[in-house]
């Protein structure tokens, strides 16, 4: 006797980016020329996955205002709240899955050993968080605003301030990473990377909002930014 | 009025899934921290996919990743998804237990650009159909200039047998094609290490599955 696993809502690659987009030139040679192969029939090597609930997350590992130092000092830029919840493409709640996010500083510098841009490290940023997400699929982070960043894609490309987001879900089906975009940045439809997208509604998915009602007055603002992983599909019937 | 993200339904009952985005050259800084040259925490997920107690026949595997100009992708990170020596997914990700079904690695270019994972040789798994599935390894593959990941298998040379029986690996028509999914053993220093090089573009072009 096997295991059931249920299937996932098949991947609609038309709403991803493709590989190949010209646009943003690092993908020229980095994208595959054949099709992908389908797997006609997933098996348990696709539809199981890692479960992090005993992965031993720090106290600080979701407030990047303190996990570089300790709290020894707090980082430059406007401090946010990044929230949300992670459910499926049915709206059901994604629990304990691992939600990971890193991001340049407010000044738009990486804290990473190969970035060398004008804009200084903080010396009270790091750059990285991670947690789960609660019984109802919502994670939090404590953070400041990145700032945006020039690259060399076009003479003059910049990203729009964004985070990135990586999202295990229920399993390697559903992984996934993103970065989060401002709401009204004005950097967002001039960038090389979103365009990389064909269809508008699909660049709102990659949008954080303002959300006042969750803002703390005096301290911080806050933005929601909800997660949509694949679907999984109960299983209805078997063939026998 | 404004949109509501996440919420544009494509059925009457169904969300969109939130968009991929390249994992870009800093993906370190947030899934590879000591790649990024910065201070680790407390626990990591990483390479050690199996401690020296695991059960089941040690392995090392490396490779790199190669893009369509022939160069290496210094910036490439990985991930790995297996089964245990029994066949069975390990889906509890805890590192007190000798052995994890997941891990992750990254192409360091102080160390030729290779990436490598320390693991354990995986049991068959069964396929849907009931027939066994050759020993394979998942790997998914993000990097700058991927705009979402690619996802491939990883068999061994060693499994000639199982191989050929394979519902999966018998389902690729060419041998060329195969070939590119098959990691090749190497005897070295007492360790059993597999090399298996991805390449992303153009000539021995790694298979990569939509699933
Ligand atoms: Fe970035």
């Amino acid at each position: 006797m096997q295991p059931k696993y249920n299937r996932f809502v098949t991947r609609d690659r038309n709403w991803h980016p493709p590989a190949y987009a010209p646009g943003y030139k690092t993908s020229v040679a980095r994208s595959p020329q054949q099709a992908l192969m389908s797997m006609q029939q997933p098996t348990a090597s696709e539809l199981t996955g890692p479960d992090f609930s005993h992965l031993r997350v720090g106290p600080y590992d979701n407030d990047l205002l303190m996990n570089f130092t300790q709290g020894e000092g707090l980082p430059q830029g406007e401090r946010i709240i990044l929230f949300g919840r992670v459910v499926d493409q049915f709206g059901k709640p994604v629990p304990h899955t691992l939600v990971e996010m890193w991001q340049a500083n407010a000044g738009g510098r990486y804290r990473h050993k190969k970035d060398a841009y004008l804009a200084p490290l903080d010396p009270h940023f790091g750059g990285v968080g991670r947690c789960l997400t609660d019984d109802q699929g919502f994670y939090r982070f404590r953070t400041i605003k990145p700032g945006p960043y020039p690259w060399p894609n076009d003479v003059n490309s910049w990203r729009p301030a964004h985070i990135h987001v990586s999202v295990m879900g229920p399993s390697i089906s559903s992984r996934l990473i993103t970065q989060m975009y401002f709401e009204g940045d004005p950097l967002i439809p001039l960038c090389p990377i979103v365009q990389t997208l064909k269809d508008p509604e699909a660049v709102e998915t990659m949008v954080g909002r303002l959300d006042m009602a969750n803002s703390r007055p005096m301290d911080c603002l806050a933005y929601r930014f909800n997660i949509v992983v694949r679907g999984e599909l109960q299983t209805f019937f078997e063939n026998q | 009025m404004m949109k509501q993200p996440n919420t544009q339904p494509v059925s009457e009952m169904m969300l969109r899934e939130t968009a991929s985005q390249t994992a870009g050259p800093y993906v370190h800084i947030g899934l590879a921290l000591a790649a990024a040259g910065n201070p680790e925490r407390d626990e990591e997920i990483w390479s050690e996919m199996a401690k020296p107690d695991a059960t089941g026949e040690h392995i090392e595997i490396v490779g790199t990743v190669i893009d369509g100009n022939g160069d290496l992708v210094r910036d490439a990170f990985l991930e790995a998804w297996q089964a245990d020596a029994e066949g069975h997914y390990q889906a509890d990700y805890d590192l007190r237990k000798p052995f994890n079904s997941f891990g992750r690695t990254a192409t360091i270019a102080e160390q030729g650009s290779e990436w490598s994972l320390k693991t354990i040789k995986p049991g068959a798994v069964a396929h849907p159909n009931g027939k066994l599935m050759a020993p394979h390894i998942n790997l998914a593959i993000f990097a700058r200039g991927v705009n979402i990941h690619l996802q491939t298998r990883l068999y061994f040379d060693d499994e000639v047998e199982a191989n050929r029986e394979c519902p999966v690996l018998s389902r690729v028509e060419s041998d060329n094609r195969r070939q590119t999914l098959i990691a090749k053993r190497e005897e070295a220093d007492g360790i059993t290490r597999y090399r298996f090089d991805i390449r992303l573009q153009g000539p021995g072009e790694t298979i990569f599955f939509d699933f």
